[in-house]
């Protein structure tokens, strides 16, 4: 087993699950609920980055943002159409988990019905895939791209999170809803520009994610939806930085056990240890001491 | 019984409404004492595979693979239940759902880790293909008896002291634990038993499909649990029940639409969630809907718009 190798994998991997979980963290840190339908957005980018590509014949450069757009735009309809109205009634966080899931299942089922069940493929050449040569490992121009993009982006969503108005704005709300409205901030444009955010930050994964396994199906997002979870349960809930770490934790584990012999068990393992973070550090790895909250 | 069947009801339609009926109520149970659990559908894996492992090697009668199962359901609630439901909402179900995907990976290798550790070739679960060839010893009478005893011992079972005390708890359970009552002791109940009828469904569906594979009992399964309880309601018993019975004979009433079954299913879960929050059995929840389509708000809605801040 080649230690090194393992590692560039578990790091580009490890990328892609960041920024995937960045989404529901984004969402879970500003209205306290879990979007299970974070998956099915996910999926959706990789759908329209390959509709840009194969469709629309424009390079992969310009179907990332692309999809970005049209995922954050889909989270926000999401939004309106599954979140604001039970907001509005201040139902329990539970409704709002149920009411996602059955977004996720809208979802998924338009996007069968229109790109049907096979599986699909950017064209050969949309990205050049031969491994860099000279190199001791193997590394393929693909992962690095992923790599750079992905920090890339999670560098402008930290900046935009704590540096811009709006993003203090964001922290405002995320603290207490009620104080920030009567402080002036419009907490309905706030919600949106989150669901905006954490769509982009899906589709950008899914596009991603598509590049790198180049099958892309309706059902892409559920293996990646759980670890998702496991993701910011890691990191503590709702923790941004958190997810980001969390992120390359799941992603070292899962491509370890792999090298270790143990494919089999490698979602088991991932699961074992969400099991284990939830009971005996709620607060995640590098949260700090549990509020009421567990 | 000929107009059920020109719509499409058919006997293995509604035996299916009698099974998804009682795994509607196994999620009900853990619901109405107010744990947000997903573990049901790891728990109908394990009824599921202990019941066929039953009836094919062992040769049993349905009942003995029934008891079998609800038995194992049982015992692995046990260890489970104790740790995990001492979290809340969220963190319950994230943790419950990662109970559910381990159970699902060991079922699907359970014959090469047993294999390895026993030192002999093992074929019990035959990993993702599943079990094929199951007897079909199900009858509808059989389902029918099954869910009235359980609607029976549920009534029972909420006009007795440990009823009122799971209506309390979900209210609230530090209040509830004030008053006296055993918090920890209920729920841990109420989850092996949600668990054993988990698995008692788990058991009596394999013996209708005849096939079981560990694909199954994945995320999607405890989705749909789930999708039963919330669309009938779970204020009372019954509401599971319609749920069930709903959508599972939606689909087969509306077979024309087949590519849009899955958008359907979407759909009544997103109306009901969003404008009949109590499901379908809750008059108050069609009244208020009623008034709402006249444009008229109710009182307690009119002094919620007056003190709304936000």
């Amino acid at each position: 087993m080649n230690i090194t190798q393992q590692i560039v994998n578990a790091i580009w991997l490890g990328g892609v699950y960041s920024l995937f979980a960045l989404g529901y963290a984004l969402v879970f840190s500003v209205l306290g609920v879990l979007n299970l339908a974070h998956s099915a957005v996910f999926m959706w980018g990789a759908f329209i980055g390959l509709v840009a590509v194969t469709q629309l014949n424009v390079s992969v450069w310009a179907a990332i943002p692309l999809a970005m757009v049209v995922s954050g735009v889909i989270s926000i309809v999401l939004d309106v159409l599954a979140f604001a109205p039970l907001r509005r009634r201040n139902a329990p966080r539970i409704s709002q988990l149920i009411s996602s899931i059955g977004a996720a299942i809208l979802l998924v089922n338009i996007a069968q019905l229109i790109f049907g069940t096979q599986p699909q493929r950017f064209p050969l050449g949309s990205i050049p895939s031969d491994p860099l040569e000279g190199l001791p490992i193997r590394i393929t121009p693909i992962q690095i791209i992923i790599l750079l993009v992905a920090i890339t982006l999670m560098a402008v969503l930290q900046y935009l999170v704590v540096r811009t108005r709006a993003g203090q704005a964001m922290r405002a709300v995320a603290f207490n809803q009620r104080v920030a409205s009567l402080l002036g901030i419009n907490s309905g444009n706030v919600f949106r520009m989150t669901f905006f955010l954490a769509g982009a930050l899906a589709g950008a994964a899914g596009v991603l994610f598509g590049l790198a396994y180049n099958t892309i199906t309706p059902f892409m997002g559920d293996s990646v939806a759980l670890k998702g979870l496991t993701v910011i349960v890691l990191g503590g809930l709702g923790n941004i930085q958190g997810a980001v770490v969390g992120g390359f934790v799941v992603a070292a584990l899962e491509v370890f056990s792999i090298a270790a012999g143990g494919s089999n068990y490698r979602e088991a393992f991932v699961f074992t240890l969400l099991f284990l973070i939830l009971l005996f550090r709620p607060q995640g790895l590098v949260g700090q001491a549990a509020e009421t909250r567990a | 019984m000929d107009l059920l069947r020109s719509i499409g009801i058919t006997e293995i339609v509604f035996q299916l409404m009698l099974v998804n009926a009682i795994l509607g109520l196994s999620i009900y149970l853990t619901l109405y004492t107010g744990m947000f659990s997903l573990a049901n559908a790891g728990f109908m894996a394990i009824g599921a595979y202990v019941g066929v492992v039953l009836t094919q090697n062992y040769d049993l009668p349905l009942w003995a693979a029934l008891i079998g199962g609800m038995i194992a359901a049982g015992i692995v609630a046990v260890p489970i239940g104790l740790p995990v439901l001492r979290l809340r909402d969220i963190y319950l179900a994230i943790a419950t759902i990662g109970f559910g995907e381990v159970v699902r990976i060991l079922i699907l290798n359970f014959d090469t880790l047993a294999s390895s550790i026993s030192g002999e070739s093992v074929q019990l679960t035959r990993g993702a293909l599943g079990i094929t060839g199951i007897p079909k010893i199900t009858e509808t009478w059989q389902l029918l008896l099954f869910l009235v005893v359980t609607v029976y011992i549920l009534v029972r079972l909420h006009r007795s002291r440990f009823g009122r005390a799971m209506a309390a708890i979900r209210q609230d359970e530090q209040a509830a634990a004030t008053m006296g009552i055993n918090v920890v002791y209920i729920k841990n109940t109420v989850f092996i038993f949600s668990a054993i009828l988990a698995a008692s469904a788990g058991v009596l569906k394999a013996h209708l499909t005849r096939t079981i594979s560990p694909g199954d009992y994945g995320f999607d399964q405890v989705v749909n649990i789930l999708a039963f309880a919330v669309l009938g309601g779970t204020s009372t018993w019954l509401g599971p029940i319609v749920g069930g019975f709903v959508l599972t004979a939606l689909p087969e009433i509306l077979r024309e639409f087949k590519q849009y079954r899955g958008i359907v299913n979407g759909v009544i879960l997103l109306v009901v969630i969003v404008y009949l929050p109590g499901g379908l059995v809750n008059i108050n929840g069609w009244k208020r809907l009623w008034r709402r389509i006249r444009g008229q708000p109710s009182v307690i809605e009119r002094i919620q718009q007056n003190t709304r801040s936000g």
